[in-house]
């Protein structure tokens, strides 16, 4: 039973990255490999607050968000000047930075050592320890993070972002102020990402730099990009898929050293047959492979 | 000359040493409609390309009303009220006509993000009315039956239409179009013609780069021949078509 209250825990954590990543890369087209960044450096704000000032939980959470967002917005003004594959780049550039950060300011957060002996989070004299009670605040937080990317797509604001995406010429032309928005939208994926990561960090209760490497960044694409980009249900899906499907290898009887690799190849090889097949995702509307849609 | 309601003074912009505009000046009143003649790479597109924001001119200004949008930034001067089209049609292909149409209003309560979260009701209110004016103007352009499929399902012509109506739900006080009737059927020039013969009735002026003579002399109050960056002819239509300078451009 915990074994699988574990995998649901997990998949709501994904959910929130994966839907939080859809904004910036399905509504907004902004494909950026920096997710895992954001999603790690929400963690080390929450738990070092925790760890270090004794500061209650739900204002670590908080804190978390802010410090995202404002460095969302700080590292997307000057990396959205730049457009399409330039971008990716920029956003790889930070992911390498904020990992590097991570694993060498050793006196702040341990380096490769992580952190250990997170606290259970306490909400109003609620203590949050039992996997029952982590799968409850972790759906509430998915639930919270779905409401506002649904309140934000079906929204005039989701229409300008689908313009964007689309034709920045048309939307600059019908008064959209294109770059003001793409920064808007970054600094809020980076914000819930940082929910994400708060609640990864609290479950686990020890987090390090390895968890949010370039390849979490690239597992988050893979979700959002096998579910569906740019619709409200492809990243829930794809989190629902691409997590359980490792666990379900488990039950085939490969040996664990091989199931590992198993689990990479089913990786690469969904992402390479999506593509061909069906580059829009299971659910989505927008795909990524360009060319056709425009000219 | 300082009454004029848009004023364009001395614009020059060159691309890589090729002058597009050399010094280019002209004037419209309000409710004029301005037809733009000239030859392949007199600098037609890029004169409404450096009005509209999306190219900075090396020199000159840009007045509408006596504010000056030389240099602003092309949303800025759509809400300045400028809305323009493009020869090589641009609209949203995906999303739906009505979308495309509910794209175009300017400052829309609920494109800010404190409006959606905060103050709900209002922003879709106002969502509500500009769906019931992009409805309407659907329909008195025949485009209502469409009005949910994707753009690109449009023909031709009916997508030229489409950014027509764009720019009406705009409520731009200046349509810039370029070559509105350009490649499609005698019927819907027709319709074309019909809506922007109607526009200076609402108050709109209109500067359109046409190079079918026969529409350009139905429409046109006033017609400026440009060629190599400058101004060669202004005046009534037939004025300037039975110009020896312009025939001579036309001829070379």
């Amino acid at each position: 039973m915990e074994y699988l209250l574990h995998i649901l825990i997990l998949i709501g954590i994904y959910v929130i990255l994966a839907s939080s990543l859809n904004l910036i890369a399905g509504y907004a087209g902004l494909l950026s490999i920096a997710h895992a960044a954001f999603f790690g450096v929400g963690a080390y704000v929450a738990v070092l607050m925790g760890l270090h000032w004794e500061t209650p939980f739900l204002v670590n959470l908080a804190a978390a968000v802010v410090f995202c967002g404002i460095l969302g917005g700080v590292v997307g003004a000057p990396g959205l000047r730049i457009r399409d594959d330039y971008f990716v780049i920029a956003t790889f550039a930070f992911q390498v930075i904020a990992f590097s950060v991570l694993n060498n300011w050793v006196s702040l957060t341990g380096g490769p050592m992580g952190l250990p002996g997170i606290p259970q989070p306490v909400i109003f004299g609620w203590t949050v320890s039992s996997h029952w009670e982590f799968l409850v605040l972790t759906g509430g937080c998915c639930a919270a993070v779905l409401w506002i990317c649904h309140k934000i797509v079906t929204s005039p604001f989701g229409r300008m972002l689908k313009a964007i995406r689309e034709d920045e010429v048309f939307a600059q032309a019908a008064g959209k102020n294109v770059a003001a928005c793409k920064v808007l939208v970054f600094a809020i994926g980076a914000a819930m990402a940082a929910v994400a990561g708060v609640m990864y960090a609290h479950y686990i209760s020890f987090i390090d730099p390895t968890s949010f490497t370039v390849m979490e960044s690239i597992f988050i694409i893979s979700i959002v990009i096998i579910g569906g980009a740019g619709s409200m249900w492809g990243p829930v899906l794809g989190a629902v898929v691409l997590v359980a499907l490792p666990e379900v290898l488990r039950f085939v009887g490969l040996p664990s050293a091989v199931a590992a690799n198993v689990r990479q190849i089913l990786y690469g090889g969904a992402l390479v047959a999506m593509m061909m097949w069906r580059p829009q995702g299971l659910l989505g509307e927008y795909a990524f492979r360009k060319g056709e849609a425009q000219q | 000359m300082t009454n004029d309601w848009l004023r364009i003074d001395g614009l020059a912009k060159s691309f890589d040493g090729v002058k597009a505009l050399a010094g280019f000046s002209c004037s419209l009143r309000e409710g004029e409609i301005l037809g733009l003649l000239g030859p392949n790479g007199a600098g037609k597109t890029t004169l409404f390309n450096v009005i509209s924001g999306f190219l900075a001119p090396e020199s000159g200004n840009v007045v509408l009303r006596g504010v000056n949008l030389t240099g602003k930034p092309p949303h800025r001067i759509a809400t300045a009220g400028i809305a323009r089209t493009f020869q090589d049609l641009r609209l949203i292909r995906q999303l739906s006509v009505l979308d495309n149409v509910l794209l175009s209003f300017r400052d829309q309560p609920g494109e800010r993000l404190g409006n959606v979260f905060f103050r709900g009701k209002s922003s879709q209110d106002q969502e509500a009315a500009n769906r019931n004016e992009a409805t309407s103007l659907l329909e008195e352009c025949g485009l209502a039956e469409k009005a949910n499929d994707p753009a690109e399902d449009l023909s031709y012509g009916q997508q030229k239409l489409l950014s027509l109506v764009c720019c009406l739900a705009a409520k731009a006080d200046l349509l810039l179009l370029d070559e509105p009737v350009a490649g499609i059927a005698p019927e819907m020039i027709e319709k074309m013609l019909g809506i922007i013969r109607d526009l200076p009735n609402q108050g709109k002026s209109v500067m359109l780069i046409e190079h079918d003579l026969d529409a350009v002399m139905q429409v046109c109050d006033r017609v400026v021949f440009m060629d190599a960056g400058v101004k060669v002819s202004e005046g009534t239509p037939e004025e300037v078509r039975n110009d020896p300078k312009v025939i001579e451009a036309y001829i070379a």
